[in-house]
C-alpha cells in the first residue's frame, strides 16, 4: 500500500483524519493548559514560602 | 469555620502527597497507551466489512463518549459529597474535572458526527442518544457557567454542584436511549449482557484508547486539583500575611511576587 493510498482511507479521509486531529488538539490542549496553570500556582508559592518558614496551616 | 472558604482547600496533605506519586506513572501510562492505541487503531487493525475505514473513528469516538460519562459521574458524585459531607476536597475534585469532561464530550459529538455523514447520510439526527449526549454537552457548559456566574465563589460552587447532581439523571438515559426508544444510533456491542459483540481485532484498539483515555483524564484532573489547591493554598498566605508579599527583606521573596494583588 502506498502512502498516497494510505492517507486517503478508502476515500474516507476527509472524515477519519480530522476526527483524530481533533483529539490530539483537544487533549494536548487541555493538558497544556493544565500544566502551565500548574506551573503557575507552583512558582507563585515558591517565591512567597522562602520567606515564610511556618506552614500556616498545619 | 473562621476566615474565608478557601481555607478549607489550603492543606489537604494526603491527596497531594498521592497525587504527587501517582502523576508521573499516569504521565507515562497516557503516552504510551496512546502510542500503541494510534498504532492499532490506525495501523494493525482491519477496516470494517460494512463500515469501511471509517470504523477508525470509533477508536476515537467510543473512548470519548465513554470518558465524557465517567467524568460526569465524576463531577455529579462529588459535587453529591460537596453538598452532603461539605467535603473540602469534593468541590476541587468537581471543577477541576468538568472542563476535561467538556472536551471529552466535544470530541465524542464531533467524531460522531464525522462517522454519521458518510454512513448515516447525515451530520446530526435527533434521536435520544444522540440528543441527551448533547444534552450532557450544555451540563458541562452549564457546570462552567454557574462556577463562574457568582461574586462569591462559594455560592457558585454550590449552585454548580446542585446543577451537576440534578444533571446526573442523564446519564442512564443516555446509556439506556438505544434501548429505550426506536435510535438511529446502534445499540451496546460492549458493555452489554453476554459480553461484547465486536471482534477481538477492533475490540483490541477500542479497549486501549478507552483505559488510556481513562488514565488520561485521571492525570489532567489530579494537575488540575493539585494547581487548584496551591492556589488556595497562596490565597491563604496572602490573607494571613499580607506585608510577606510586599516587604522585600524576606528570604528569597522575589520583587515580583504577587505584592500588588495584597
Amino acid at each position: 500500500m502506498s502512502l498516497a493510498q494510505y492517507f486517503s482511507m478508502g476515500g474516507y479521509a476527509a472524515f477519519i483524519w480530522p476526527s483524530y486531529a481533533l483529539a490530539v488538539v483537544l487533549l494536548i490542549g487541555t493538558f497544556v493548559l493544565a500544566s502551565r496553570r500548574l506551573a503557575a500556582a507552583e512558582r507563585a508559592l515558591e517565591g512567597s514560602e522562602a520567606g515564610d518558614e511556618a506552614d500556616p496551616a498545619s | 469555620m473562621p476566615g474565608p472558604a478557601f481555607h478549607r482547600f489550603a492543606n489537604p496533605r494526603r491527596f497531594l502527597r498521592l497525587a504527587d506519586v501517582l502523576m508521573p506513572w499516569l504521565g507515562g501510562l497516557t503516552v504510551l497507551g496512546f502510542a500503541a492505541g494510534l498504532y492499532l487503531a490506525l495501523w494493525d487493525s482491519p477496516a470494517d466489512y460494512q463500515q469501511g475505514e471509517t470504523v477508525r473513528i470509533m477508536y476515537v469516538h467510543v473512548p470519548a463518549a465513554w470518558i465524557a460519562m465517567f467524568a460526569y459521574c465524576w463531577v455529579g458524585g462529588a459535587s453529591a459529597a460537596a453538598l452532603i459531607w461539605r467535603h473540602p476536597l469534593a468541590d476541587v475534585a468537581a471543577e477541576a474535572a468538568s472542563p476535561i469532561g467538556a472536551a471529552f464530550t466535544l470530541l465524542a459529538l464531533v467524531s460522531g458526527s464525522l462517522w454519521g455523514r458518510p454512513m448515516w447520510g447525515a451530520y446530526w439526527v435527533w434521536d435520544a442518544r444522540l440528543t441527551s449526549f448533547l444534552l450532557l454537552f450544555f451540563l458541562y457548559l452549564g457546570h462552567w457557567a454557574l462556577l463562574n456566574a457568582f461574586d462569591d465563589p462559594q455560592r457558585g460552587r454550590r449552585a454548580a454542584a446542585l446543577l451537576a447532581v440534578v444533571g446526573l439523571i442523564n446519564v442512564p438515559i443516555i446509556k439506556f436511549s438505544v434501548d429505550w426508544w426506536n435510535t438511529l444510533h446502534q445499540p451496546a456491542s460492549v458493555m452489554k449482557m453476554g459480553g461484547p459483540s465486536i471482534d477481538p481485532s477492533m475490540l483490541r484498539p477500542l479497549i486501549v484508547m478507552a483505559l488510556t483515555a481513562q488514565v488520561y483524564f485521571l492525570l489532567v484532573t489530579f494537575m488540575r486539583m493539585k494547581a487548584m489547591l496551591l492556589e488556595a493554598r497562596r490565597q491563604t498566605q496572602l490573607y494571613r500575611q499580607p506585608r510577606a508579599a510586599t516587604s522585600a527583606p524576606r528570604g528569597a521573596a522575589s520583587a515580583n511576587s504577587q505584592g500588588g494583588r495584597a
